[in-house]
């Protein structure tokens, strides 16, 4: 009796698939062996890490109270500076980072510092700027402003790619400016995904103003590593719980704009 | 004449949005100002003028870089590259179930399951690897396990956010008529779910591990192993002709995985 089998969409070809699979499970196998653990490291560590599930679930707002608030405030303004100055210079990069407006030279200088500025982590970048203009917020603001010119600017740069051409055409035919084309013709239908991706880069500004406070770019980070490190892990819950609780703020207020502007 | 003048002027908004819209971007612009005096208050200044300077220096002491030692970093590539891999796929099997419980279509309940599994997302999501590895390496002590498990931790977020959503997108067609078989749950999910989201799946799972290449090469900088922690031992030296190499090493490593996504990625679609 033949039964029915599902199909396989994706590789039909039973041979390949068996090919895969054991590529696959050597990969795992050589992969996991390379793991080297010291079992008795983490046997001792289990209790800690016990200790930091009970001090997230009982956070310790109290104990750093003044370093936790001037970690987020500064936290905060770091996001809020960079994003704005970051957007702005995003633009021009974005525009001339788009084929179909930016002639060559300015179109390749554009793209390869865009691609530059995507492919360096933030904390590689935070150390070099660290080590250039000294520890605090000042470092921490450059390197969020470079890493969200390198994301807006490329995102910009590919919705302006696939403009309407027609709106643009007709602005152009009333012998409008260059700068009345960009305004009426471009700016209006790539706004509205603009401002929604803006406030989505807000958001990762500040998830990664907590990680480069680890490298001395200011922020929260900081606070959070010293709790860390002291193993206070109620402390480092209740930054934890900031962090989640900011974030789910900026989505739900992201959310809230994005409707509002649409 | 003049009044006439002055309605024929085309505007763009309505009298009342105009100002509203004004009122926004100047209370962004005001926001803006207030953050930066406060953001600077305690920035040296001479720091700042000084860094043109000391950035020649530095490029300086960079170049040229020290290309032998690149001896020294093979095993610490295999390191980061198991890293990504296996923390990708442990990130990917704890985020399936979450998926299916967090979608509007197959939760087992609203009120109940589906928050939970949205807060499960959500801090996934909010907490960066290099925490969790921060978190984790005083816990198990340093090691690619720590790195691994922060990656997967990471990953959970990212994956169930973007695999839930591919689910509730789903054609239920399908789901009915396997529903009307008299298939159980388990069978309805493996028969009519999975086949639609299996390529979103897997182009989701290709994406994030790229995204983890580029974060497991520095998540030794706090001690969880991979090439980031020859960078922070040659950052603690200022061996800058070796930080050079390496940093060079990463940025081929992100190219190359990006380009591999890309391929698999069109290959999916």
């Amino acid at each position: 009796m033949r039964t029915w089998q599902r199909p396989h969409y994706l590789v039909p070809d039973k041979r390949w698939r068996i090919a895969l699979w054991i590529a696959f499970f050597l990969y795992l196998i050589v992969g996991i062996g390379s793991i080297e653990v010291n079992w008795q490291r983490v046997y001792e560590g289990l209790e800690r890490g016990g200790r930091f599930i009970e001090g997230f679930l009982n956070p310790n707002f109290t104990r750093r109270a003044a370093d936790i608030y001037s970690g987020i405030y500064e936290s905060l303004t770091m996001t809020v500076t960079s994003t704005v100055v970051g957007i702005l210079l995003s633009i021009p990069f974005g525009m001339g980072a788009a084929r179909n407006i930016s002639p060559k030279p300015i179109y390749l200088f554009c793209r390869s510092f865009i691609a530059v500025s995507r492919s360096m982590q933030e904390v590689i970048v935070a150390i070099f700027l660290v080590a250039l203009f000294g520890f605090g917020a000042f470092a921490g603001f450059l390197t969020l402003t470079y890493a969200t010119i390198g994301f807006l600017g490329k995102l910009l740069a590919e919705e302006i790619e696939e403009i309407d051409k027609k709106q643009l055409e007709a602005i152009a035919s009333t012998g409008a400016s260059w700068l009345q084309r960009m305004h009426i013709a471009i700016w209006p239908q790539v706004m509205p995904r603009m401002i929604g991706l803006s406030f989505y880069r807000f958001d990762i500004n500040f998830r990664e103003s907590a990680v480069i406070g680890i490298v001395g770019a200011g922020g929260i980070g900081a606070t959070l590593n010293t709790s860390i490190d002291r193993y206070e892990y109620d402390s480092a819950g209740a930054v934890l719980i900031l962090i989640i609780l900011i974030v789910l703020a900026c989505e739900y207020l992201s959310g809230w704009i994005r409707k509002w502007v649409s | 004449m003049g009044e006439l003048e002055q309605k024929l002027v085309w505007e763009s908004h309505t009298r009342r949005k105009a100002w509203t819209v004004w009122g926004f971007w100047f209370s962004i612009v005001l926001l803006t100002v207030f953050c930066w005096l406060e953001m600077t208050e305690d920035t040296i200044w001479f720091f700042v003028y000084d860094a043109p300077v000391q950035a020649a220096d530095l490029i300086d002491r960079m170049f040229p870089p020290e290309w032998l030692y690149i001896n020294k970093l093979y095993k610490a590539l295999w390191d980061t590259l198991n890293i990504a891999t296996l923390g990708t796929l442990l990130g990917v099997i704890l985020a399936f179930p979450v998926a299916f419980l967090a979608a509007r279509n197959t939760t087992p309940s609203t009120k109940f399951v589906r928050p939970i599994a949205l807060f499960i997302i959500a801090s996934s999501r909010s907490i960066n690897s290099l925490i969790w590895a921060l978190l984790l390496v005083t816990i198990l002590g340093p090691g690619i396990l720590a790195g691994i498990i922060a990656i997967g931790l990471r990953s959970i977020g990212f994956v169930a956010k973007l695999l839930y959503e591919s689910i509730e997108e789903i054609n239920s067609t399908s789901v009915e008529a396997i529903e009307s078989t008299g298939a159980s749950r388990f069978q309805t999910i493996a028969y009519a779910i999975i086949p639609q989201i299996l390529p979103a799946f897997l182009s989701i799972t290709i994406f994030r591990w790229d995204i983890n290449i580029r974060e497991s090469t520095i998540l030794g900088l706090v001690g969880a192993g991979g090439i980031g922690l020859f960078l922070s031992s040659s950052l603690n030296v200022l061996a800058w002709p070796q930080v050079t190499l390496i940093i060079l090493v990463i940025l081929a490593t992100v190219v190359v995985s990006e380009y591999i996504s890309a391929r698999v990625r069109s290959l999916l679609i």
